[in-house]
Formats: structure tokens, C-alpha cells, sequence
């Protein structure tokens, strides 16, 4: 349950960036997660009430944008997307690729008051 | 609650152990206390979407552009630790696996037989038990136990404070071995020279397929127990095109712990990129 140390850490960046910012608490929080970054969504909303609780998190809105894998295949330089990090390219079927998108894992903006 | 070890009460924190001296450290936790402000309004899960703008002035709402990385603290810590790897000339192994796939096995016999070659030094990583930093002291191999509680792998910043104690001679090998899982590892760097996945051939070909995160981020694929083939329904072969499909570069060992088959493989390999 490797997703609730991903919390805590969301928790310590919005605890940081509401302190340096002056303000009390978080309204809306959001997020920008790749589908391969090794997320389990259903996980992460488990532990997100017990990670916040008391937190400027507390009662702030989370809005998760997933941001869909894309990859660049070595060999004949097609861009595809992947749902998997074993998929091989849809032109040639190599399996030498680059991941260029899916992989993020951020706290993109914070609303705060 | 705590993010390393998901301990609401302190009792299942993140510990280190030295066999030699068994003293318990508990590592500073960083809980959140409650806080007295009060708070204005409550959402009960709905959503304030207003697509004007606010004239009235009561309202001190501000948003911030924050863009950081969620594993940014882990990351950091892990460039720390590689820097004082790479001065120090220290090679530094991640080794991974579920639990049961011989991880510790192999390292007792690798230290065993390199011990009067390479010095080595190892890290231990178990949610409970000093039961494997014991089995390595035993071959009187310096080692940190480090006790995760209720968490799931290692982060960068555990083998930090490891690192510290540990008074690593350079040119050494250090062993990291992780918690069991196949999982919740593969997001963590830890500042290692390479990830080493383990896999026993009592497992099924069609891991790097189900857990494809761990074999995706592994330079080495060690398969182990190969002892047992008579025995096991495995296709190896099959095994490493599905690990190839997930990482077209990951390298392959096939040996046995137990029986010593295939080892030399293994201690080239290790002798090989430590020199590089």
C-alpha cells in the first residue's frame, strides 16, 4: 500500500506551499497522475481520509486529472499510446520504447483561503 | 498518521536494528498534531463551481501553481545517497522480490564466498524480525536491520540514516535488500547502482507480466532455485519474453542458492560492473 506514502507526501507539499503562502487551509487540490506511474486510484482514495485528517487538506476538494501513457518506439520512431508498460509498438512490434507520458505524479495547483 | 509506516499511535514506527549491539532506535516520526484553527465552511463532497468572478472582498481565496513532484523528498534523498556512493566508489544494490523468492539466501552465500575478495556491507529491510540481519551478522558482515512496521518497502531516506551507521569502507558492495513485495518498491529509488529483481522458478512465468513496475525498473533479473526444475511446472524461457516484452534491456541470471549451480555467473557479473 505503497499509495499512502504517496499521500503523505501530497499532504507535506500542500502543508508547505499553504504555509509559505499564508494561508489556513486547502479548498481545492489538484493532482496529475500518469496511468503508469503505479497508482492504484481506488487504493488512494482508501487512505486519503485517515492521510489528511488534521491536516490543511482536511476538507479540500481533490481533483484528480490521469494523464494517459504515450510512448516513442527506439526502432522506427512511432508515437503510440500504452496501457501497459509491456505493450509494443503498434507499427513495427518492437519492444525497445521510451515513455514520454504516463509516468507523472504531481501536485499541480493548490486553491487556498 | 505516519507516511512511513502508517502507524496511527507510534508503536509500529520505523526502526533500526544492529545485531551487535540490538539497541532499538525509533526514527523521528512526523505526526500531524491538530490543528486549533477553525475552520470556516465544510464541503460534504459537492463542488463550488462559480464561472464568475468574485467582487466582494471577505473572500481571500488564491490559488497556487505548486507543479512538484509527489516522490520529490524520496528522489532528493536517493541523489544524496548515490553522490556518496559514486565519491566513496561504492556499489550499491537494490534487490528486490516477493517474499520467499531466496533473496537472503543468496546473499548469505554470495557473502560467504566473495567475503575475502570484496568488503561488504548490507542493509536489511523487513517489516518485522532482526531474523535476516542476524543470519548475515552471523557471517560477520556489517549490517543494518532497518524494521519498516506496517510499511510496505524502503524509501531513500531510511537508507540515509542506515548509510551513517553503517561507516561504509570505499570500493565496497553494499546489499540493499528490500521488503518482500512486487509491488510498492518499484516507485522508490533509492540511490542504488543497480536494481536487482529475484524470482524463483516456484513462481509463475507471467510475473513480469503481472507485476510489470518492478521488472520494468531492474537492471538484473536473477531467476533462482533453478534446483528445482525437475519438479515445477515453469517455462523459463517463456518467463524472459514476457520480462523482455516489459524491459527489453534487463539482463538474466538462472542459479541456484542452494546447490551453488550458476553462481560464477552471478559473482562475474558483480565483479564486472563494480570495476567499471
Amino acid at each position: 500500500m505503497h499509495e499512502l506514502s504517496v499521500a503523505m507526501g501530497i499532504v507535506k507539499i500542500a502543508e508547505d506551499e499553504t504555509a509559505k503562502a499564508g494561508a489556513k487551509q486547502v479548498e481545492l487540490i489538484e493532482l496529475e497522475i500518469g496511468a503508469l506511474a503505479g497508482i492504484d486510484f481506488e487504493s488512494l482514495e482508501f487512505v486519503w481520509p485517515a492521510a489528511v485528517k488534521g491536516t490543511v487538506l482536511e476538507f479540500a476538494l481533490k481533483k484528480i486529472s490521469i494523464i494517459k501513457g504515450k510512448a516513442k518506439c527506439v526502432d522506427c520512431d512511432a508515437v503510440f499510446e500504452i496501457a501497459q508498460l509491456y505493450d509494443s509498438c503498434p507499427e513495427c512490434s518492437s519492444n525497445f520504447k521510451g515513455i514520454i507520458q504516463g509516468k507523472e505524479l504531481r501536485v499541480k495547483a493548490l486553491e487556498v483561503n | 498518521m505516519c507516511g512511513t509506516c502508517g502507524c496511527s499511535g507510534g508503536e509500529h514506527g520505523v526502526s533500526m536494528h544492529n545485531p551487535k549491539e540490538v539497541k532499538q532506535h525509533e526514527q523521528v516520526h512526523h505526526h500531524h498534531g491538530e490543528h486549533g484553527h477553525p475552520h470556516e465552511h465544510t464541503h460534504d463532497g459537492h463542488s463550488h463551481s462559480h464561472d464568475h468572478d468574485h467582487d466582494h472582498s471577505h473572500h481571500h481565496k488564491k490559488v497556487i501553481d505548486v507543479e512538484q513532484d509527489i516522490l520529490h523528498h524520496n528522489d532528493v534523498m536517493a541523489a544524496r545517497n548515490r553522490g556518496y556512493f559514486e565519491a566513496k566508489n561504492i556499489f550499491a544494490l537494490n534487490l528486490v522480490s516477493s517474499p520467499g523468492s531466496g533473496k537472503t539466501s543468496l546473499l548469505e552465500r554470495t557473502l560467504k564466498d566473495l567475503k575475502a575478495e570484496i568488503p561488504f556491507f548490507v542493509i536489511e529491510g523487513d517489516q518485522q524480525t532482526l531474523n535476516d540481519a542476524n543470519r548475515i551478522a552471523a557471517i560477520d558482515i556489517p549490517v543494518i536491520q532497518i524494521n519498516t512496521g506496517k510499511g510496505c518497502h524502503l524509501e531513500s531516506d531510511a537508507i540515509y540514516e542506515a548509510v551513517k551507521k553503517l561507516n561504509i569502507t570505499d570500493n565496497a558492495i553494499l546489499m540493499i535488500e528490500n521488503v518482500g513485495n512486487l509491488v510498492c518498491p518499484s516507485m522508490f529509488d533509492l540511490g542504488e547502482s543497480k536494481r536487482v529483481v529475484i524470482i524463483s522458478t516456484t513462481e509463475g512465468e507471467d510475473k513480469p507480466i503481472k507485476y510489470p513496475d518492478m521488472f520494468h525498473t531492474s537492471d538484473l533479473c536473477i531467476i533462482n532455485k533453478i534446483d528445482l526444475l525437475p519438479y515445477v511446472h515453469i517455462d523459463i524461457e517463456k518467463l524472459k519474453q514476457y520480462a523482455l516484452k516489459v524491459n527489453p534491456k534487463l539482463q538474466f541470471i538462472e542459479l541456484s542458492a542452494t546447490t551453488g549451480e550458476g553462481m560464477n555467473a552471478w559473482y562475474y557479473w558483480l565483479r564486472e560492473h563494480k570495476l567499471k
